[in-house]
């Protein structure tokens, strides 16, 4: 679905990344691994249409795509970044349907919102996550897991083919983590490809089919999570290992 | 909107004239010409921006409306006059502060500036009272009364009926909510966050526009000082009526309770035979109290 050949990024002096291949199939979610400044987030950003990279090629279903935010989505892949982007004066089903609100027409004519559809429209997709969310208590009010759910129930409104999660269990209860690796579970079994980047080695093993471990913008690894072990990533990471 | 209510009630236990007809239409129209402009404050607001020049605003819509009627042009085409001038200012202000990102307080302060200045340039700080040919249709328009109200209020009644369903049921107001809640978000969603803005600066200078207007029609005379120091009583009647100043909070009936309120404390103090002087302590402590409120319910709500 996904593939980068030799994908590099350069800020100026700085090499963010260098050479970097990755392919991505539905339905699998690969957890990429690294530690602060390793090239992570570049590489989400690549994906997600915000840089163009400066060097290699970005296919997407076999054929070169060239990636804007705008485009990216329109060809099915959505980002949920790491401080959730949501609006916490607004209902859940108001922030799922951000930019997308969906409206009906009063005496055929005058346009107005359609609160019944888009709160029964996000009851359904809550549903389908197995998040115990309703569609019109406001974000503020909500635990971290929900709000979780509500920033990938947004994603998840245009039926995306990828998913990029960006730190999704950070700074949350080791319960709401557990909701949220069960949210990751259920798209995969829908078919949704996912990019997950984190720093919490438990989570990326409990989920993740494969491993990609970047180092200072380089991949030092690339590998099926049951042949791989907490403490040979955490050596990969830190450098310890050169590369397996 | 209880609080305008229990206000009332005491009132017209306490005060024989409060409760009198000519009383209660002096007050609601008074109170119409903020909360008409209260209505675009409050839009602003939940964006998590301000409008200081919406006084000046008037004042400039206000002289050049007259100065137009002065020449003997009819009230069409200078109410267009005014307007244009106020829609000029929202459109600075707007894209000042949703295009290049400037602060709203500085930028509308200046404006503050600016249009007032501008008002005394064109009026040549002369008094205009000779409004031309349509002289009696523009006194009509803001003195006038329909079926026991006074114009101004019926106008009031329908800009909040119809601003409330807009805040309810737009696309645009949803997309003013959310960039007060979280702005970046609202950009990474995909929302013109600049053009949204823009329009609520344009509607705010607007609505400041059509009740110079009015005004002018119920003095019957304009002078460059008209709406002077307007900016803080609208700005307290949106607040008092729940807008946020932190942005994603507002209503159109708040903003209208808030206009009414002010409007009420002053005609009741005025009726209980209060220093006048005491009038800006007043009103200023019920603004304060208005957030204390708002802050215990917020914490109630957060306990919960």
């Amino acid at each position: 679905m996904l593939e980068l050949r030799s994908v590099g990024m350069h800020f100026g002096a700085v090499a963010a990344l260098v050479d970097v291949d990755l392919e991505l199939r539905a339905g699998e979610v690969v957890g990429l691994m690294g530690d602060n400044g390793a090239g992570k987030s570049t590489l989400l950003k690549i994906v997600a249409g915000n840089f163009a990279p400066t060097s290699g090629r970005v296919l997407w279903d076999a054929a070169d795509v060239e990636l804007s935010p705008l485009s990216a989505r329109e060809l099915g892949i959505e980002a949920v970044y790491q401080d959730l982007a949501l609006c916490d004066n607004l209902s859940a089903a108001a922030n799922v349907f951000l930019g997308r609100e969906l409206s009906r027409r009063l005496f055929g004519v005058l346009p107005v919102l359609d609160h019944a559809a888009m709160r029964r429209k996000s009851a359904e997709l809550f549903a389908e996550l197995g998040s115990d969310t309703r569609a019109d208590d406001l974000v503020r009010q909500m635990s971290g897991g929900q709000r979780q759910a509500v920033a990938i129930a947004r994603a998840r409104l245009s039926a995306p083919r990828l998913m990029l999660l960006d730190e999704p269990t950070a700074a949350i209860s080791v319960r709401q983590i557990a909701e949220v690796l069960e949210l990751i579970r259920s798209l995969k079994q829908q078919g949704v490809g996912i990019l997950l980047i984190s720093h919490r080695m438990s989570d990326v093993f409990a989920v993740a089919d494969r491993i990609v471990v970047l180092r200072r913008g380089r991949k030092v690894a690339d590998k099926p999570t049951a042949d791989s072990s907490a403490q040979e990533v955490t050596a990969l990471i830190t450098g310890a290992i050169e590369a397996a | 909107m209880l609080t305008v209510a229990a206000l009332a009630g005491v009132m017209s236990f306490v005060s024989e004239p409060f409760a009198s007809a000519d009383n209660l239409f002096n007050v609601s129209r008074n109170f119409a010409f903020i909360g008409l402009i209260a209505l675009g404050q409050t839009a602003v607001i939940a964006t998590g921006g301000i409008d200081l020049s919406v006084g000046s605003v008037m004042g400039l819509a206000g002289i050049v409306t007259g100065l137009v009627l002065g020449s003997g042009q009819p009230l069409a085409l200078a109410a267009a006059a005014g307007l244009g001038c106020a829609l000029l200012c929202g459109l600075v202000n707007g894209a000042l502060v949703g295009y290049l990102r400037l602060s709203p307080f500085v930028v509308t302060l200046g404006m503050l500036s600016i249009a007032r200045s501008l008002a005394l340039v064109v009026s040549n700080n002369r008094m205009i009272h000779d409004f031309g040919p349509d002289e009696d249709l523009v006194l009509a328009l803001g003195g006038g009364r329909f079926l026991g109200l006074a114009n101004p209020v019926w106008l009031l009644l329908v800009a909040a009926l119809g601003a409330a369903a807009w805040f309810r049921y737009s696309r645009l107001a949803r997309h003013v909510l959310a960039v007060g809640g979280n702005e970046v978000s609202t950009r990474l969603a995909g929302i013109p966050v600049a053009r949204v803005k823009l329009t609520v600066y344009v509607l705010s200078s607007l609505l400041a526009g059509v009740s110079a207007i009015l005004m002018i029609g119920w003095l019957g005379a304009v002078t460059n000082a008209l709406g002077q120091g307007y900016e803080l009583r609208v700005i307290a009647s949106a607040v008092i009526g729940g807008a946020n100043l932190m942005g994603g909070e507002g209503g159109a009936f708040g903003a209208v309770a808030g206009a009414a309120l002010i409007e009420l404390i002053r005609n009741s103090l005025l009726l209980l035979g209060v220093d006048p002087y005491w009038q800006g302590a007043f009103v200023g402590g019920s603004i304060v109290v208005a957030m204390l409120v708002e802050r215990v319910r917020r914490g109630r709500q957060a306990a919960g």
